[in-house]
């Protein structure tokens, strides 16, 4: 038996060293939040000469003073729409199949292994696969549809798994209980499902699109990087985005170019703050909903 | 990112005939075309992979038709542009690791302390402000982070390193690194939290103080889930293009020198498709070659993290 005297609990240095230990980990956690807080004081502090109405009418120009980002926030919208027009169909379909119909073997664990791989691709290789697919194999060209292809491809397992989840939340009595009553798998999906799951579906979309809003490497792969002082009128036209736009101004030796990219980084950082909080807004609406 | 792994089933566990919900027992050809409809979807994210794939391969042909495989891989001189062309990977490859490397001393521990302080540290009310706040670093674009780290970080640290390059790996690297902390914390935590209350409460039953039972119990008992996501976060890095491709630089260069300019893979494919570089030269078909070294690279430390956590996990 261990005599008292043997055994030293130390428990002061211990103490101490746990003391030390905890607020190393507190200043790592904040060292994020003071990096993100510096980022955005620097970026308004640098773009807020810029900022203000004609910056958002009128079209790049080679004079900082005359130049804006018109042609870049019309074509995020377009672009925007046209993925989510393409993604979210496809991303929402594959999710019912894989979680609603899908037989479970071999090919079901294949696609989601797949799916779950797909997400952790570089967004550049993404880009090198538009390049030669939609601008050269099917000649899109350079063209506001080309983008949106790819940034769909990019964002579809990001939208598949957040909609796996959402289907998986829903408790499997509703579809038992609906079965029991006769409906078949396509009214079970249609009436009770989608309906149910939509609002968690929409918060990941949101989330989805706003990564897609923010790409920049893919669409410089598939040539955006262009001087573009006109708005697109089509799918097919040539186009810029904000992250392009942004890109282009940074990557100038000028300093009043650099600033102009703050400016134009503040309205990024503000549209992106935007789908964000409508991502929480409904997600805290549908939790009130639910627990009605 | 790395939500689930598993495609939990419902099953009726007890039911008659196996109960396997996801069988359509519905012989109407209107319900058949659905399901039908909705697997082809289901193939499109299939066939993305072999497209990328595909493309990867048949387009890199084009290049090993006139670079030899063998001088690809052991060249250490990567000169496209100059009359006399090296088409040596090495100098894009270090490129490449120097930037993880100044990433992963940066993000590895402080995402780490990071998880463990939200995880058993912060009272539930500053966690409230932690998570949401770590989580929006994740969301900026990383342009944004691209001009951060040229106009901020770079003449931050050129004050306290005289003469440093304006392009650097070292802002670069470090920028990265601010860039993929969340995507370790997040999953750290994540593993942290799924190691069993009952174990952390049996150490302190035991005497432990706080510090030794998230040393000796917690973080040990997720170490598996711990490793996965450091190699998914440096497998972000590798990836990583805007950053690398505004601060670094676009030299390629063989260095372990962090103040020096550098180019990685990615820079190189954006620049290639940046310049006019005319399409179906040898320049333009080495950006396929080093596409499909980076997929490779990025695909199998992907593959890793999921056999780690796979083969590893302890189950508790």
């Amino acid at each position: 038996m261990a005599s008292s005297q043997q055994y030293d609990e130390r428990l002061d240095s211990r103490r101490r060293r746990g003391l030390i230990f905890s607020g190393l980990l507190f200043v790592a956690t904040v060292f994020g939040l003071v990096v993100l807080i510096t980022l955005i004081v620097d970026v308004v502090m640098q773009g807020a000469q810029w900022l203000g109405w004609d910056f958002l009418t009128r079209f790049p120009s080679r004079i900082p003073e005359r130049a804006g980002i018109k042609s870049a926030i019309v074509g995020s919208i377009w672009m925007i729409l046209l993925t989510a027009g393409i993604s979210v169909p496809i991303g929402v379909a594959s999710a019912l199949y894989l979680e609603e119909y899908a037989p479970r073997g071999w090919f079901l664990k294949l696609i989601q292994i797949n799916i779950n791989n797909l997400a952790g691709i570089p967004s550049v290789v993404y880009g090198i696969l538009g390049l030669v697919l939609f601008v050269r194999f099917f000649a899109l060209g350079r063209s506001l549809l080309a983008g949106a292809l790819t940034m769909a491809l990019l964002i579809l397992p990001i939208i598949v798994i957040s909609a796996q989840e959402a289907l998986r939340a829903i408790p499997s009595g509703i579809r038992e209980s609906a079965f029991a009553l006769g409906a078949t798998r396509r009214q079970v999906v249609w009436s009770h499902l989608l309906p149910m799951s939509a609002p968690s579906i929409m918060t990941g979309v949101i989330l989805a699109l706003s990564r897609a809003i923010g790409e920049t490497a893919p669409l410089i792969m598939i040539g955006a990087l262009t001087f573009i002082a006109f708005l697109p009128t089509s799918v097919l036209d040539p186009f810029t985005v904000l992250p392009i736009q942004i890109f282009n101004w940074t990557a100038r030796p000028q300093a009043d170019f650099q600033s102009l990219a703050a400016a134009g980084i503040v309205i990024l950082m503000i549209v992106l703050f935007l789908m964000n909080l409508s991502a929480i807004l409904l997600r805290n609406h549908f939790e009130k909903y639910r627990s009605r | 990112m790395v939500v689930s792994r598993h495609v939990s089933k419902r099953s009726l566990a007890g039911a008659p005939g196996g109960g396997d919900l996801s069988v359509n027992v519905f012989r109407s050809p209107k319900e058949r075309v659905v399901e039908y409809a909705l697997g082809l979807c289901a193939l499109i994210s299939v066939l993305t992979t072999l497209g990328i794939a595909a493309v990867l391969v048949f387009e890199s042909l084009n290049f090993f038709a006139e670079v030899s495989i063998v001088d690809f891989l052991t060249e250490t001189r990567w000169t496209p542009q100059f009359t006399e062309k090296h088409f040596g990977i090495w100098p894009l490859l270090s490129g490449t690791l120097l930037i993880t490397v100044i990433a992963a001393i940066v993000a590895l521990p402080i995402g780490l302390m990071s998880a463990i302080f939200i995880a058993e540290y912060a009272p539930s009310r500053i966690r409230k402000v932690l998570k949401p706040g770590l989580e929006l670093l994740a969301g900026i674009p990383t342009v944004v982070y691209g001009y951060f780290a040229l106009t901020f970080v770079t003449p931050l640290l050129q004050t306290f390193i005289p003469g440093l390059n304006i392009y650097n790996a070292l802002s670069a690297g470090i920028v990265v690194g601010v860039m993929i902390i969340p995507m370790v914390s997040s999953l750290s935590e994540d593993a942290i939290r799924a190691v069993p209350r009952s174990l952390a409460e049996g150490a302190y039953a035991l005497g432990a103080t706080r510090i030794e039972v998230v040393l000796r119990v917690m973080v040990p008992g997720a170490i598996s889930g711990i490793v996965a996501s450091f190699i998914l976060a440096l497998s972000r890095a590798v990836g990583e293009t805007m950053i690398v491709t505004l601060a670094a630089g676009a030299m390629p260069n063989l260095t372990a020198n962090p103040m020096e300019s550098v180019q990685t893979m990615t820079a190189f494919i954006v620049n290639v498709s940046l310049g006019d570089t005319p399409q179906g030269t040898v320049e333009f078909y080495s950006l396929f070659a080093v596409g499909l070294v980076l997929f490779l690279m990025t695909l199998s430390m992907n593959f890793l993290a999921n056999l780690i956590i796979r083969k590893y996990r302890e189950r508790y």
